[in-house]
């Protein structure tokens, strides 16, 4: 389970997020959703631990551990990861490589033996094969040159073979064609367990008809301003965010 | 990913201060009297019982040095060097010149043990398969102490001894090839060294001989105050083969030490030389105090048809490096490659790269040059691609990539490209990328730590050069790698 309590945290003497208050439960998934610069992508990175962000109140606690305490590979280890918006390219080292060192750092970080190098082959084969990810492209260098498609695909079937327990998914659809975005959804919706939770940031209603989502919340500025059913994604579908953005106006 | 394992339980064994060759061996010393004059050389010439003609050529290179001027083209700043402050000549005084390793001071052998230098036969013998033996030169400031292996590869008719032994033992085979490479007049370093050389390795292989076993020579400069000055000649005759690895380190001092070494390879027809080196001067601390200068000057001549070197090199240590091992081309279809790693950080300063000159036809040459810079370091690649005019079918490919960590750091890429001949192919690539903050919090959002992550990337950037080294050493370089990294991160 998440917790997020009155989480205040700014950037560079710039206010991002005000407050938000934000629960996951184990087994949920929960979909954000909010205007552009509303504060998803920071939230996204601030639980995961990335340094340029000041937290000036507030706390993050994952099963009752104190997130903001542990440095990201910590977090890691603990169960939580993030699908990137934008993910980075590794220059030099092949996916596979890369897979392999971040399963067995983690691996080791819960005190667990590494992968013995068949163990490892067959569970990459088989994650691939589900995402339809070619074998070529697990030699090549880590998103270096991929397409925006390949290198969600790419983010997925990390997801797939860390078995975080709290996924964020940070506009894991955009860039996505129609049978990437039905393949990578089908790759989401296996790996939903009652013991993992996920987060959603979407900008489309599209998304969650193929995750549907157990709960849906409205960001803006910072906050978490409304929460509501799925049905709550196709109000905002068809309404857009004028009235929140009123409301701020007011 | 055991290897990026080890390398990391090594980073991690070890403290903020990462030199661990840092430390001294108290040993009483003989020493000339401190500067640089005739006197001085004479009596250099004169500890190491050399004859009259090699006296004379030091004195001609001494008279000729005075009249140079030191260079300044390199991307490197210091201060100006007093060449009156430096020893030129520091020898253990109990037995400069032991027959065997019982004679050693044990203050010395114990050195060697502490560096992991294996200087006994028998030992070396029991563990290991005869292929993957390797001869040592151990050079101790301006003497070698000890050469291993020497009866053995005398069988197979390879001459391995200490260069000051070969003056006197095979004047005509020095007379022939010394300078023959780098002539005396050369550079300023260049000519230093001829006047004041001390110590270093003659290597010669017989026609159609393969060596039976990897050469080593280790460097080691103990002394306060004192210059080091090798001087290394090789020679591959007719058909042979050699591989040949250079090691070096020195304690901590706050002062600066002067290394300016000469190394000439000579292969003749059919002939093929590996050079290897694994460079690790001590490089100063996080405020650019102390350090050596390493200002070297290494040739090969690819003299006959079909010859072939190689140099490899993988540079981490050194507070200025300034380093550029060249060939020339001059049998036909003779080869010449150059695989380079340098590694940056701190206040170090690089300035490295290699001449591929093609004289003779259908040469070609190679180069793959990898610089990593991280902290305040400044890591220039400078290279020199030459084609004469009876150079027909002359080719090179060169790749130089490099790899900042960081922001404070530089990487410079200064290629210089010469073609006399239309019928000349060079082929030029050049890369620099970047371990961004944005790319560590991936790796650490995958569970990688910032030492795993930078190990991973950083291992990745040079494989295609540590794959030139025999494998022990590439083992022994990636560690160093990382651990001359240490803290570069954040
Ligand atoms: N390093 C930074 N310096 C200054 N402002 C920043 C920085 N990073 C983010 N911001 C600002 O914080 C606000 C929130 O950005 P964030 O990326 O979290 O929005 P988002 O909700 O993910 O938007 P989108 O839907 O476009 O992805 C934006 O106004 C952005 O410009
Ligand atoms: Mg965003």
């Amino acid at each position: 389970m998440l917790e997020i309590k009155n989480l205040v945290v700014q950037i560079e003497d710039k206010r991002i997020l005000n407050g938000l208050n934000l629960t996951v439960n184990k087994g949920e998934v929960a979909a954000i959703m909010g205007p552009n610069g509303s504060g998803k992508s920071t939230l996204s990175y601030v639980i995961a631990g990335k340094e340029d962000y000041e937290v000036l109140d507030g706390e993050i606690l994952l099963d009752g551990q104190n997130l903001l305490e542990m440095e990201p590979d910590q977090r890691a280890a603990a169960g939580v990861f993030l699908a990137f918006q934008y993910p980075l390219e590794i220059p030099g080292v092949a996916s596979m490589t890369f897979l392999k060192a971040a399963m067995n750092a983690q691996r080791k970080a819960r005190g667990e033996d590494e992968l013995t190098t068949p163990d490892f082959i067959k569970r990459v084969n088989a994650a691939a094969a589900q995402l339809e990810i070619n074998k070529d492209m697990l030699k090549r260098a880590l998103n270096v040159g991929f397409s925006g498609g390949e290198k969600k695909r790419m983010e997925i079937l990390q997801m797939a073979l860390l078995q975080p327990s709290f996924c964020i998914l940070d506009e894991t659809d955009s860039g996505l064609d129609i049978d990437a975005l039905r393949i990578v959804s089908e790759g989401v919706n296996a790996l939903r367990s009652p013991d993992r939770s996920f987060l959603v940031i979407t900008h489309y209603q599209r998304l969650l008809n193929h995750i549907v989502p157990d709960t849906v919340h409205v960001m803006h500025a910072g906050r978490i301003v409304k929460t509501g059913g799925k049905e709550l994604a196709l109000e905002l579908e068809a309404n857009g965010y004028a009235d929140y953005r009123e409301s701020e106006a007011a | 990913m055991p290897a990026v394992q080890e390398t990391i339980d090594q980073v991690r064994s070890i403290d903020v201060d990462q030199y661990k060759y840092g430390f001294e061996t108290e040993v009483e010393m003989e020493k000339a009297p401190k500067g640089l004059s005739e006197d001085v050389i004479r009596f250099i010439s004169a500890k190491k019982g050399e004859p009259e003609w090699m006296l004379q050529w030091r004195l001609d290179a001494y008279k000729r040095w005075l009249t140079m001027k030191e260079p300044s083209w390199a991307r490197v700043s210091y201060d100006k060097i007093d060449y009156n402050d430096i020893y030129y000549y520091a020898a253990p005084k109990k037995n400069p010149a032991p027959k065997s390793l019982d004679e050693v001071d044990p203050e010395i052998l114990k050195t060697y043990e502490k560096l992991g230098i294996p200087l006994r036969e028998q030992e070396i013998l029991a563990g290991i398969e005869p292929e993957r033996r390797v001869a040592v030169d151990a050079v101790f400031d301006s003497v070698s102490v000890a050469t291993t292996f020497k009866e053995e590869l005398a069988k197979a008719g390879v001459i391995f001894m200490p260069i000051s032994e070969a003056i006197r033992e095979y004047p005509d085979l020095v007379k022939q090839y010394l300078g023959s490479v780098v002539p005396v007049t050369d550079n300023f370093f260049a000519t230093l060294n001829s006047a004041v050389f001390t110590d270093g390795s003659f290597v010669y292989i017989p026609p159609g001989v393969r060596c039976p076993m990897e050469l080593s020579t280790y460097f080691r400069i103990n002394e306060k105050n004192t210059g080091q000055f090798e001087r290394t000649l090789i020679i591959a005759d007719k058909g042979s083969y050699v591989s040949y690895l250079e090691g070096c380190t020195a304690p901590k001092r706050d002062e600066n030490q002067l290394h300016a070494a000469v190394v000439e390879l000579i292969a003749l027809d059919d002939a093929e030389i590996k050079y290897s080196t694994v460079q690790n001067w001590y490089p100063g601390d996080a405020e650019g105090r102390g350090g050596i200068y390493n200002f070297v000057t290494k040739r090969g001549d690819c003299r006959g048809r079909n010859s072939v070197i190689t140099w490899t090199q993988v540079e981490t240590g050194s507070a200025i490096t300034w380093k550029y091992p060249s060939c020339i081309l001059r049998g036909d279809n003779s080869r010449g490659e150059f695989y380079s790693i340098a590694v940056s950080n701190g206040m170090q300063q690089v300035d490295s790269g290699t001449k591929m000159i093609h004289l003779g036809k259908n040469t070609t040459s190679r180069i793959i040059s990898k610089g990593i810079a991280a902290g305040k370091s400044e890591n220039t690649y400078r290279g020199l691609v030459s084609a004469h005019r009876k150079a027909t079918g002359a080719r090179n490919f060169t790749n130089c990539d490099s790899l900042l960590i960081g922001n404070q750091c530089g990487a410079h890429t200064v290629p210089y490209i010469e073609s006399k001949n239309a019928t000349a192919v060079f082929e030029h690539e050049a890369t620099t990328s970047k371990i961004s903050e944005d790319q560590m919090f991936y790796c650490q959002q995958r569970g990688l730590s910032e030492e795993e992550a930078t190990a991973l990337i950083v291992n990745g950037f040079v494989k295609d050069v540590l794959q030139q080294l025999p494998m022990e050493f590439a083992v022994e370089a990636q560690k160093l790698i990382s651990i001359s990294l240490e803290g570069s991160v954040g």
